[in-house]
């Protein structure tokens, strides 16, 4: 099977390894979030880290909110429809900044560094080498969903972008015949 | 300070087209783009830029005390919906000013011309210009950022004065030039010329005459009529505005008004005040020879952003004092609007909150009641002239389920839509889908806490960019201006069964009559 086309959950991560993350995750989530962020420019990385309002600082308030729920799913296991939303609020900006598509998702495998760094000398003191190995198979399943949600975000512009002109001139193209009229009301009325 | 921003699809407005330039006799008329390397600036540009920040160093107090008073303390660097969206620490406002402040310390200081770097200065270039091109067409000149100033530097006039300095060597965008040219030639944006202004109105009053089952009958250039009625042009062709469009002639037929249209004077919206002072006074003249010309006694407004800031802040000054018109008197309840007293303009929430507040109009509010509205402050009614209670009180008096945002992002506060002063063009749309992200924001979190799904606003540029901005970031909340939403809740007389909408859509809140007491309801719903 494709990996993309998983339907099943990827299998949740065994027990030890489960419990070494979730003793982390604090540090973990923190690192991810850094790693975020540090995506901005220096000034913009201190405001998004720092400034606590939803409103006022919705990017930063996203990307603290939305690492937590994915590192989650990580421990459960990736699951495609449960990770979208998630993913989505984080990528849906990042599509449209000044990113590639690549720095816009490096994100995801960044965290792959992170628990290697973090965590890294009591996996290998455990020998949980193998329970790593599915780890990383599950970011990977990350990220292809990853870089779907990616693509969905840039087509949805071109498509906005598209009907935005035609509102824009909605009555003007509607009177020269040139859009689909709206089913009228009641026809046979009268 | 010095790297050079990238010109990049998505991030940078067209140029102004020589054409426009030409018809309202602008410098420099090219074809160019932005992405050129060579901007084909005229031969003695610096000296231009030179002479023109001079000028208006002396002749605007505010942008020279702009330019001195900044002590760089922050307070505004957070508070730009650009900076907040795009992540690009030069939409900070300080850093934004500093565009052209660095220029005023190296060129006019002593102290920045010895010291250059040292005292903050540096030297005018090209990519000097491409610099203030780039992020002065990143600001919409909202406002937001004043409020925060302990010294209440406006960051919005600092980019006033830049892109009437760009101008003047010829470094505008089409969105705006355009529109100027052509409401210079036509009277509108869309250089719609009189007769087609006019079937599009007749095309609205048929669909009002299906939907609502009354014929209305306006008059357009009619002179001797009491008022004339000024709104944006979008609003005649562009959705959802038709139906805020609806919304008026609806409303004025409700309440008998004596007023008439203008198809000369067929656009409140004012692309000059985002050129120059001087084609802002060119644009906003036209309305009051109009009135003039008509012989009418006031104006009357309808849902605007920028056409009431430049009637409440600048008109006087520019145009003013209007004094062949009459002081505004609402001909239905005798108020006298006394904020009106200089400019003889009334703005249609303040028209239409009288209205309801002297019980002259009759509402069925529950005609609105599957519509759970929140409402947009645009930044020019509530920053720029302090229009806040009104609409509110419109709306909780034509709905039963009006909800405000966060009190952090409304009123004075509220975050701009992210493509008003002349950004809301197509190929800018990345950029605006930045700067709208705080405002979609505050939008999605009422939604999803209370259900909001209708995004009502009293501004064309927010009727026409909101839709695009909602299907991005919440795509289950709707648009409409609140004149929509009155004309929905309006029991007009000897109008037939409300069970569809202005839009044409089947009304979710119709309660067919009840076969006996049909007539006990009121509202005397329409003969058989
Ligand atoms: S006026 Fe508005 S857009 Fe311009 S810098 Fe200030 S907050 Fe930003
Ligand atoms: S808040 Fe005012 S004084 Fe402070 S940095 Fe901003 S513009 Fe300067």
């Amino acid at each position: 099977m494709h990996p993309t086309e998983r339907a099943e959950p990827t299998g949740a991560i065994k027990m030890k390894l489960k419990t070494l993350l979730a003793k982390h995750k604090t540090a973990l989530v923190a690192r991810w979030v850094d790693s975020i962020v540090e995506t901005y420019p220096p000034e913009t990385a201190k405001f998004l880290k720092n400034k606590k309002d939803q409103f006022q600082n919705p990017v930063g308030h996203t990307i603290v909110a939305e690492t937590k729920n994915l590192f989650d799913q990580v421990l459960e296991g990736v699951d495609r429809e449960k990770a979208t939303p998630f993913l989505d609020r984080i990528i849906r900006v990042r599509a449209i900044q000044e990113f590639t598509p690549s720095q816009a998702l490096s994100f995801v495998f960044s965290m792959k560094y992170i628990i290697r760094e973090i965590v890294g000398p009591e996996i290998d003191t455990e020998a949980l080498d193998q329970e790593l190995v599915d780890l990383e198979a599950s970011l990977d399943f990350m990220a292809l969903v990853a870089f779907d949600i990616y693509m969905s975000c840039r087509e949805q512009v071109l498509d906005i972008r598209a009907k935005e002109v035609q509102q824009n001139a909605y009555l003007l193209l509607r009177r020269a015949n040139l859009l689909v009229e709206k089913p009228g009301p009641r026809p046979e009325d009268s | 300070m010095d790297t050079k921003p990238e010109f990049k699809p998505g991030n940078f407005l067209y140029a102004g087209k020589a054409s426009a330039l030409e018809t309202v006799g602008l410098p420099n008329p090219r074809d160019w783009s932005p992405t050129d390397d060579d901007w084909q600036l005229p031969a003695d540009w610096k000296g231009i830029v030179h002479e023109g920040m001079a000028e208006r160093l002396q002749r605007f107090r505010s942008f020279k005390l702009f330019m001195d008073v900044c002590v760089r303390c922050g307070a505004c660097a957070d508070k730009c919906h650009f900076f907040i969206g795009s992540g690009d620490p030069k939409n900070m406002p300080v850093l934004r000013a500093e565009l052209i402040r660095s220029i005023y310390r190296g060129e006019f200081k002593t102290a920045g011309k010895i010291l250059g770097k040292l005292a903050g200065g540096r030297k005018l270039t090209e990519d000097v210009i491409k610099e203030w091109f780039y992020y002065f067409f990143q600001c919409t000149e909202c406002r937001r950022c004043s409020v925060f100033c302990p010294y209440g530097i406006d960051t919005a006039e600092i980019t006033i004065i830049a892109r009437e300095i760009l101008n003047l060597i010829g470094c505008n965008i089409d969105w705006i030039a355009s529109p100027v040219a052509n409401c210079f030639m036509t009277g509108n944006h869309l250089g719609l010329k009189p007769h087609t202004f006019k079937e599009n109105v007749e095309y609205l009053l048929d669909d009002i005459e299906e939907y609502v089952g009354v014929r209305i009958e306006p008059t357009f250039n009619r002179k001797g009529a009491e008022i004339l009625f000024v709104t944006p042009s979008g609003d005649v062709f562009a959705e959802p505005g038709i139906f805020t469009f609806m919304g008026y002639l609806m409303l004025f037929d409700h309440i008998g008004l004596d007023y008439t249209w203008s198809t000369y004077a067929s656009e409140g919206g004012n692309f000059g005040f985002f050129t120059s002072h001087e084609m802002m006074k060119r644009l906003n003249a036209k309305m009051y020879a109009e009135a003039k010309r008509l012989g009418v006694k006031w104006i009357l407004g309808g849902e605007c952003g920028h056409m009431w800031r430049v009637v409440h802040q600048y008109m006087n000054t520019l145009n003013g004092p209007a004094d062949f018109l009459e002081q505004p008197i609402s001909p239905l309840t005798g108020t006298r609007f006394e904020n009106a007293a200089a400019t003889k303009m009334v703005h249609i929430t303040e028209f239409t909150a009288d209205l309801i507040k002297n019980n002259k109009l009759k509402l069925d509010p529950s005609q609105n009641d599957h519509i759970i509205p929140t409402f947009h402050d645009s930044c020019n009614t509530s920053r720029g002239m302090g229009l806040l209670e009104e609409p509110r009180y419109v709306l909780n008096n034509v709905c039963n389920n009006f909800v405000d945002m966060a009190p952090q992002v409304i009123r004075e506060n509220t975050f701009c839509c992210g493509s008003g002063s002349g950004l809301n063009a197509g190929e800018y749309l990345e950029m605006r889908l930045r700067g709208g992200l705080p405002r979609a924001n505050a939008v999605k979190r009422v939604h999803e806490d209370h259900g909001v799904n209708m995004l009502s606003c009293v501004c064309a540029i927010d009727r026409a960019v909101f839709p695009a901005l909602m299907d991005y970031w919440v795509p289950e909340v709707g648009v409409c201006g609140v004149s929509e939403l009155v004309a929905n809740a309006l029991v007009m007389e000897g109008q037939g069964e409300r069970e569809y909408n202005l839009r044409g859509e089947e009304n979710p809140s119709y309660k067919p009559p009840a076969e006996d007491e049909a007539s006990a309801e009121a509202g005397e719903e329409g003969e058989e």
